[in-house]
């Protein structure tokens, strides 16, 4: 009843820590964008690094595993000169012994600075946030089915790059938006970026009930919902869902939902592709267009070192 | 022991009742209402000027956590903390460790109880051994042991056939089963409301047709059976509904609502407070204005505080992870007058949900104030204002999602028996 | 609240060019520090018909006080247009004042690679240095009060002028 207050800002409303795009001010979201725009520029440079975060401590904390999105926060860091430890913990060990607000606890007194946190429970990033001191910033790194904002900032900086105008777009995300916190994360960014459409497409099994209050449209049919789309955003299926009660096969999913040139050619001809990754080429993706002229997936990856270097910065001087 | 409370307003729901009016108590039952009997003196005189004297409330859901959860909390505690809130009588539901499906558990639980000389015990027995949901209860044995009603708690029970013999099993005495409607399969590793939140938090749902699905099969069974059946926690404006038209059909069947689905909703779970992760979930705003409207017609018969402590391990966890359940037996009091208040329903109306109606429920004679009748008896401070704080609660739990709240109304001394087991200034 | 007792910023470049123009080759690199820095590189450029276009330099990453201060201001990207690797380079600032920003600036060159010589140019040497730098051209030395702050201006016509603020 009284945990309202969004835990993001700080009193005087600047970012404190980054929980989830929902409910950050529009001018917060560009001041990471514009940075990372800077950022840009350092990581083609002879030197990659700047000196900003100079002896801080961050502590990569995964209590899922993922070794890309743990690799991208690691080399970010390390481009801001900062100390970083790594840290894979076994959920399964949590469970038994050390309560993961104890593990905190405990890394918190070895004097961390921030903390990066991937969790398979929705909200484990905010009940961390909760209990680390004033000093202490917390990155979200993917929780649950909840919000992975640092993959979210990436793409909308991947299309304000090619794109440049977001009030102009016409966005489709498709896949499995049910499970995915990269849909949820895309969709605030680009509502509050103030993009005019953006639709939701997949089989009713992946797509939530009340998706549209997050202001987005919903199709189930590709050739509809991609007709005249300008970016168009691929999810990853995950391998457990592809068979069983959500999905019959994964041949039957890429059939209707997977891209293809076909489909893609129902988008406007200049429309970019972006898929967060891992791909599972042939069942979300066809691979001629992953690596096709259109597709911006490895600009994607090269943009998120410098969205992750710009929301630790700004964090560690907030 | 003689005790006069005098000076008070008197609220008896049952006999609809709201006067100012003397109660004379002797011997553990009222004597006398108005004036005095002939050569009474009292004991002890209670003032209860500016105060509401009514009948102790009667909770039909209040886990005492024993036997198996004393890490939770104990008797001792939460039977301190229903007092405080003016609850004289309790029901408890079987999901203990291990759950109340053979007589001599019921038997020392009510003894412990009994000796602790404060609220009357109701246990709810099993209604399958060891709440697996495959063979029945000795129900009438434990009908003998002291339970007055039997169910299946938050127990899964998928075996529709089995569920139909044990509702022909108990109808065959006329026991009351009291059945938590919930789809198993439906709300398999949900955690919330299918509505707007959990869409946005990327939470794992509990859809409302896994409550209406369950209802309809309880129906159904209901009407092949006849069983006498209480539905437990009904959380949607469908499932309310439903319930509402079996009624009209003559059905037998009664229901309750947790205190916290009149006041909350999914929208109070705001960044993940697993303080307001409950069973059945919160849902949406026209779910809690259309629960609000059954309790006050009558379709839902009884409002209930589903007390569940749970200890911090348990609750600072991500949402998803942590133990369902909030503490709210201390609560129940100012909670169902705020709840008369913002629906405007007169006191002695809208009391009875948890006094002469719940009482009703448990075949029992208590929630009343009148001659002859238990002098089980709640008094409390209609004005006073207090703000809920976790660490000021008397159960052992501290995990409540109403943290700041001010609230009003604040009980000032309960009887039982006819004896002052709680006061406060 | 502003003085007027400044000198004119369009005089003071015009002296700031003539101190440098015996200096400079085609070759030299002018490298202006966002934001004042970066508009007088440009005109510095123009006035001084040098070959090679001229960088700009947005030192936030390198400041001595994020501590204290955070990513506030919006960062600029740097943008270098050449090699710095044995280039004869001058940086260029408004109002050279504690030295800091200046060494956050050589900080900064020196990831892009070995220049073969740093010199600095800034409009005005308002004194109050914290570190051993020191300005080879400036367009005017002069004696502020500690509290106060000189910031350069540019208006919609792209003409220039400096701002006394007082606290």
């Amino acid at each position: 009843m009284f945990l309202n207050k969004n835990p993001q800002l700080n009193k005087n409303g600047e970012l404190h820590h980054l929980l989830s795009i929902d409910g950050l001010p529009l001018e917060i979201l560009n001041q990471i964008l514009d940075t990372a725009e800077s950022f840009v520029g350092v990581t083609q440079r002879e030197v990659k690094k700047v000196p900003l975060l100079r002896g801080k401590a961050i502590f990569n904390l995964f209590f899922e595993p993922s070794t890309r999105t743990r690799t991208t926060f690691e080399i970010a860091a390390k481009r801001l000169s900062a100390d970083v430890i790594n840290l894979a913990i076994n959920v399964s060990s949590t469970s038994k012994g050390e309560s993961m607000l104890d593990t905190v606890a405990n890394l918190a007194a070895m004097q961390a600075d921030m903390f990066v946190v991937r969790h398979s429970e929705s909200g484990a990033p905010y009940l961390i946030a909760r209990h680390v001191g004033e000093d202490i910033h917390v990155v979200n790194a993917g929780d649950g089915r909840h919000a992975h904002p640092t993959q979210g900032l990436l793409d909308v900086f991947t299309v304000r790059h090619y794109k440049k105008d977001f009030t102009q777009l016409r966005v489709a995300i498709v896949g499995d938006v049910l499970h995915s916190r990269v849909a949820r994360s895309q969709i605030h960014a680009l509502t509050t970026l103030g993009v005019p459409e953006v639709r939701v497409i997949g089989p009713k099994t992946l797509i939530p009930g009340n998706v549209e209050s997050l202001g987005v449209h919903v199709y189930h049919d590709m050739a509809k919902g991609l007709k005249d789309v300008d970016v168009i955003m691929m999810l990853r299926l995950q391998n457990e869902r592809m068979q069983g009660s959500f999905l019959p096969s994964p041949q039957e999913f890429f059939k209707f939902y997977g891209l293809t040139a076909d489909k893609l050619a129902l988008a406007k001809p200049d429309a970019i592709v972006l898929h967060p990754g891992p791909m599972n080429r042939g069942v979300e993706i066809d691979s001629g267009v992953a690596d096709g002229k259109q597709s911006v997936i490895l600009p994607q990856v090269t943009f998120g070192i410098s969205i992750r270097m710009a929301v630790m910065s700004i964090l560690a001087g907030n | 022991m003689k005790i006069h409370i005098k000076n008070g307003r008197l609220i008896d729901p049952a006999s609809d009742t709201d006067a100012q009016s003397d109660v004379y108590i002797a011997a553990g039952k009222i004597v006398a209402i108005g004036a005095a009997p002939d050569g009474y003196t009292a004991n002890r005189t209670i003032d209860a000027s500016g105060l509401v004297v009514c009948p102790g409330l009667v909770d039909l859901s209040v886990r005492l956590r024993e036997p198996g959860f004393e890490y939770l909390a104990t008797l001792e505690s939460e039977m301190n903390a229903a007092v405080a809130g003016g609850v004289t009588s309790l029901a408890c539901p079987p999901d203990t460790d291990p759950p109340l499906d053979e007589p001599a558990l019921v038997e020392m639980l009510k003894f412990r109880a009994k000796n602790l000389n404060q609220a009357h015990v109701y246990p709810i027995g099993a209604l399958t051994v060891g709440l697996k949901g495959t063979h029945l209860t000795e129900m009438a044995e434990l009908s003998d042991a002291g339970c007055v009603a039997f169910s299946h708690a938050d127990a899964k029970l998928t075996d529709t056939q089995l569920l139909f013999r044990a509702l022909q099993y108990a109808a065959t005495f006329d026991f009351p089963v009291w059945l938590r409607p919930q789809d198993a399969g439906l709300a398999r590793g949900g955690v919330a409301h299918d509505g707007q939140v959990a869409t946005r938090l990327g939470l794992a749902v509990i859809p409302v047709c896994a409550e209406t699905v369950a209802l309809s099969m309880i129906l159904l069974l209901a009407r092949e059976t006849g069983a006498r059946i209480h539905l437990c926690r009904i959380s949607s404006a469908e499932g309310v509904d439903m319930v509402r038209r079996a009624k009209k059909e003559g059905l037998r069947v009664s229901c309750d609502v947790a205190i916290h689905h009149a006041h909350l909703s999914e929208m109070d779970i705001g960044y993940f407070d697993s303080n307001c992760n409950l069973t059945p979930p919160l849902r949406s705003q026209r779910d809690r204005d259309a629960l609000r409207a059954a309790l006050a017609d009558g379709t839902v018969n009884a409002l209930c505080s589903d007390h569940t402590p749970v200890d911090d391990d348990a609750k600072q966890l991500p949402f998803g992870e942590a133990e369902t359940g909030a503490t709210a037996v201390e609560l129940l009091l100012p909670l169902t007058l705020r709840w008369m208040e913002e629906s405007r329903l007169p006191m002695s109306r809208g009391l009875a949900r948890v006094t002469c109606e719940p009482a009703h429920l448990l075949g029992i004679s208590a929630g009343r104030i009148a001659e002859d009748a238990n002098a089980d008896i709640c008094i409390f401070d209609p004005a006073r204002h207090w703000k809920i704080c976790p660490d000021t609660l008397k159960s052992q739990g501290k995990n409540t999602p109403y943290t700041g709240l001010e609230v009003k109304g604040k009980v000032r001394y309960t009887l039982i028996d006819g004896q002052v087991v709680y006061e406060s200034a | 609240m502003s003085t007027p007792t400044l000198a004119e910023a369009e005089t003071l470049l015009a002296e700031l060019t003539a101190k440098m123009r015996p200096h400079v080759t085609p070759q030299t690199g002018l490298i202006g520090i966002v934001t004042g820095g970066a508009w007088l590189a440009e005109r510095l450029h123009s006035n001084l018909g040098l070959a090679v276009p001229f960088g700009t330099l947005d030192v936030s990453f390198y400041r001595d006080d994020f501590q204290r201060k955070g990513l506030k201001r919006k960062v600029k990207p740097s943008a270098i247009p050449f090699d710095v690797e044995g280039r004869d380079l001058i940086l260029v600032d408004d109002v050279l004042y504690t030295g800091r920003t200046i060494r956050a600036a050589m900080n900064e060159l020196f990831d892009y690679g070995r220049p073969a010589r740093i010199r600095l140019a800034a409009l005005v040497d308002r004194g109050g240095r914290e570190l051993p730098i020191t300005a080879q051209f400036a367009g005017a030395i002069i004696t502020v009060d500690a509290h106060d702050s000189i910031e350069l201006t540019r208006d919609a016509s792209g003409k220039l002028s400096l701002v006394m603020q007082k606290p």
